[in-house]
């Protein structure tokens, strides 16, 4: 039959993965983690430079400052007016970018080789003496605030607000990443320049190369970004994540849409049971059109047009999440929906012809995740700041490949409980 | 399938100069293009149709994204779901769009599987089975994305309002989604008769990027795609916008804490058979550069960080399109303590600037620096080398003006700026759209105003 002349010319190819991704690793002198892709077929260079400086560093009282000084870190360096810094990497045509989530602050460039030297030049100034101008703090909080109130406007925003503060309670992940309007209204530079000086520290960043330089280039390139930035030998540990009381919360919005979310911590970076997990949800509701959640509840019944879970770890505990949107009289069905496929996928697990989909899906198209030196630097970022092995890329298509559906259910029976999820539900009236 | 969707027809990729693209039509009129990259193991396919929202006709608005749902609902021989299963098997991703000019289907997949993708997409070039059953599900899908996409997105609303304001005549002034009350008084019928009409080898484009050779790609075509008849295609009218005599505005009230304006000009394409006589369109294209394409330019510069009267502001123009209509528009958010008139105001008075004054020779430069640079770093993603000829192809343009597109940039003068503002900015062409912001909770009154019972 067609289906299955398919599967086999599948397994066959399946086993071709994109494994020899070659990553040089070594340190600078003042302790940052260096990760390189020598790879000329493109005159380019990419570097991206990560701090252990996300949000998960506010506390309540200083919330919004992590977010701040990320923000900042462009508008001005060495003496230099921010229009003078931006103009002077238009000039070269290198474009700039900065990062910000719970766990990370970093930036990145992007420039031909031709003008590696002074953009490289350029962005060590931006890394290394920000100038962090009270007038330009100033007139970024007034724009922050007036993002805050217009986020407190949009349903979808007030939901995933209310749900990391749910299931995380005082944690700082349950912080507005950005912020509240009366914390950033509280940011002066120094609280700024104390974070830089705490956070953005040499012996905690990873630096990525991706590109057209020789190991010995990109080892000057590390070295030079490194040797001026603070060091910081007392950095602070990020807090275990702790349990807390499931909430339900429903808020009335005028939308005519519901937003749903649901879900807990459950999973952080090199999580022993990482593989099973994934792999699991990979056909509960991570994988669009195959997963079973959009299956149930879009392809069968046309309640909405997307619904999905995933698992997101961080370096501590990250969420579980589900999330809908859906007319409002439809809510409560796909919450339905929603408890009895999870609950079906802890009890029962997978099929065995699920996992194996699963599993060709993953490992087959475990050469997409490499097909430019953008997608080689987001992946190679990610193991570098999660301090994850060299060989990871090497065993990872085996590791997939050897989870079970008893080791699925397993990890799902013992980790992922619905009587501690917490839901949030904005758009219907409150209860 | 179909999570994301171009919604967008003003603002995409930049067109971008090009190495070796193989070019090869079968004897139906399916035309291949070949783009060899062999940085990685991997292969970019994407078929495409010209049958967009540009196609539809009233009341039958939205049904070229609806039919893009169904082709992945089964063929005569393929159950619904099934599409997906097999791609995904073959590690591969997969999704499709819909524009107005276009739709689009693609996989990207380990190279060994392309016949996998071009044996399914021939399939349902020809073979779609569009069932009652499985269009009453997927029309209540569509119905909630455009409730996600548009009613409850006050931007997404604006923009709507904006296009209906443009073009009365003309169809980009209709939704791609799909008027509500259309999508409710669609029927498997209406779905059936656009995949007829639209769905053959002689309005379709192949393109296929990445580690393979050309020559394989097209005898693997001529097998899977080579036996499909061509269709007879509906007759395109021009549908010609009339001239604007006027500025036409509007304002959308919203559940918002601020306001939004969204402000455009009717501007010209790219003229189809000769780029020599689109001066015009070239000084456009890099006057949006100069406004808003990097974070050095004028209008962040000038109104976020020195005058502050706006939180964030930008400009879009797209020079090619399959319609032969575009527009020249601007958007920005106000701060709390400017009101959308002065924002406007300054707005004109950024453009006013332009016509009196031209720009510098350090911003030309600049500009001119970044589109170079900017077509390197296109070349690193072979999903937009592939989408880039689908586009123009679809769009009634040749790939190859692609080879000149930077030669001509560097050919724009500032006068070339001056005189083609002066001759599209004019308040008789200019459309303006702007939210009035209100509270959430409707049953208190808005702040400032008296509650009168």
């Amino acid at each position: 039959m067609f289906t299955n002349r398919l599967v086999l010319l599948i397994l066959f190819f399946s086993s071709y993965a994109y494994a020899d991704l070659n990553i040089q690793n070594w340190k600078t002198p003042n302790g940052s983690q260096v990760y390189f892709v020598e790879n000329h077929s493109l005159p380019v260079v990419d570097v991206n430079v990560m701090f252990s400086a996300g949000s998960v560093r506010d506390s309540k009282e200083t919330n919004g400052v992590a977010s701040m000084t990320n923000h900042l870190m462009f508008s001005g360096s060495a003496g230099m007016s921010e229009q003078e810094l931006m103009n002077s990497f238009a000039d070269i045509g290198a474009q700039i970018g900065s990062n910000f989530n719970r766990d990370q602050s970093s930036f990145s460039l992007r420039t031909l080789s031709e003008e590696k030297s002074k953009a490289i030049e350029l962005f060590k100034v931006v890394l290394q003496k920000p100038n962090f101008d009270k007038e330009i703090l100033d007139r970024e909080a007034k724009r922050y605030v007036a993002n805050i109130a217009q986020a407190e406007t949009m349903p979808e925003a007030i939901a995933t607000k209310k749900f990391m503060k749910s299931i995380y309670g005082e944690h700082p992940y349950g912080l507005p990443s950005s912020g509240t309007i009366d914390s950033i209204n509280r940011i002066k530079v120094s609280h700024l320049k104390k974070f830089y000086k705490e956070y953005y520290v040499a012996n905690q960043a990873d630096i990525v190369i991706v590109g057209d330089v020789t190991q010995a280039e990109a080892e000057s390139i590390a070295k030079d970004i490194s040797s001026g930035l603070p060091v910081n030998n007392n950095i602070k540990l990020i807090p275990d994540v702790k349990q807390v009381k499931k909430q339900e919360t429903r808020i009335s919005h005028p939308a005519k849409q519901a937003h749903l979310y649901y879900g807990v911590p459950i999973m952080k970076r090199n999580d022993p049971d990482f593989f099973p997990l994934y792999v699991g949800n990979h056909v509960l509701g991570g994988s669009g059109f195959g997963s079973r959640l959009t299956y149930e509840i879009r392809e069968k019944k046309g309640l909405v047009y997307s619904v999905y879970s995933y698992f997101m770890p961080l370096s501590k505990k990250g969420p579980f999440e589900v999330a809908l949107q859906t007319s409002k009289d439809q809510v409560d069905e796909a919450m339905g929906l929603i408890e009895t496929t999870i609950q079906d996928f802890i009890d029962n697990g997978p099929s065995e012809s699920e996992l194996q989909a699963s599993k060709d899906n993953i490992t087959g198209g475990f050469a997409l995740r490499f097909g430019s030196n953008q997608k080689i630097m987001n992946y190679v970022s990610m193991m570098a700041f999660y301090n994850y092995p060299l060989d990871y890329l090497k065993t990872y298509t085996d590791k997939v490949n050897a989870v079970t559906v008893d080791q699925i259910k397993t990890a799902f029976k013992k980790r992922v409980d619905l009587n501690e999820f917490s839901t949030v539900i904005v758009g219907v009236d409150e209860r | 399938m179909k999570l994301f969707k171009i919604l967008f027809l003003l603002f995409f990729i930049p067109i971008t100069g090009y190495t070796t693209v193989y070019k090869h039509s079968l004897e139906n009129g399916l035309k291949i293009f070949v783009k060899e990259d062999n940085r990685a193991p991997i292969v970019v396919s994407q078929v495409w149709y010209r049958a967009g929202s540009l196609d539809e006709v009233n009341g039958k608005t939205g049904v070229a994204h609806l039919l893009e749902h169904m082709m992945f609902k089964g063929t005569k021989t393929t159950k619904p779901g099934e599409f997906s299963k097999i791609i995904a098997a073959a590690g591969g991703r997969e999704n499709a769009f819909t524009g107005a000019d276009y739709t689009c289907y693609f996989q990207q997949l380990e190279k060994s599987q392309l016949p996998i993708s071009l044996k399914m997409e021939a399939d349902r070039m020809q073979n779609l089975v569009v069932s009652e059953e499985e269009f009453a599900k997927e029309i209540k899908v569509v119905m909630e994305e455009r409730l996600w996409r548009t009613d409850d997105n006050p931007k997404a609303q604006a923009n709507e309002l904006f296009n209906t304001l443009m073009f009365h005549a003309h169809p980009y002034g209709k939704p791609i989604v799909g008027w509500m009350n259309d999508l409710e008084n669609m029927t498997h019928s209406d779905a059936e008769e656009w995949y007829k009409n639209w769905y053959g080898p002689n309005n379709a484009i192949l393109v296929v990027a990445g580690d393979v050779k050309a020559n394989e790609v097209f005898k693997m075509a001529e097998k899977y795609f080579g036996q499909i008849p061509p269709i007879v295609l509906p007759e395109r009218k021009p549908q010609q916008e009339p001239k604007q005599n006027g500025t036409r505005t509007s304002i959308l009230k919203a559940p918002s804490k601020l306001s939004y304006v969204q402000m455009g000009y009717r501007a010209p394409t790219l003229d189809k058979n000769s780029q020599e006589i689109s001066k015009d369109q070239f000084a456009l294209e890099v006057l949006v550069g100069i406004l808003s394409q990097s974070s050095s330019a004028r209008l962040t510069q000038n109104l976020v960080r020195d005058s502050r009267i706006a939180l964030n502001v930008g400009a879009g123009y797209s020079m090619v399109n399959r319609g032969n209509e575009s527009s020249f528009e601007l958007y920005a958010t106000p701060s709390e303590t400017t009101s959308t008139s002065e924002l406007i105001a300054a707005l004109k008075e950024e453009l006013n600037k332009i016509k009196r004054d031209g720009v510098t020779e350090e911003e030309l430069k600049r500009v001119k620096t970044i589109v170079i640079a900017d077509d390197v770093y296109q070349k690193d993603s072979v999903f937009n080398a592939a989408m880039q000829i689908g586009q123009l192809e679809t769009q009634g343009y040749s790939y190859e003006i692609l080879d000149d597109y930077i030669k001509n940039i560097k050919k724009v003068t500032s006068n070339d700026i001056q005189n083609a503002a002066t001759k599209y900015f004019t308040d008789d062409t200019l459309t303006v759209v702007t939210i009035d912001p209100q509270p959430l909770d409707t049953s208190k009154p808005k702040k400032g105003k008296p509650h009168v019972h």
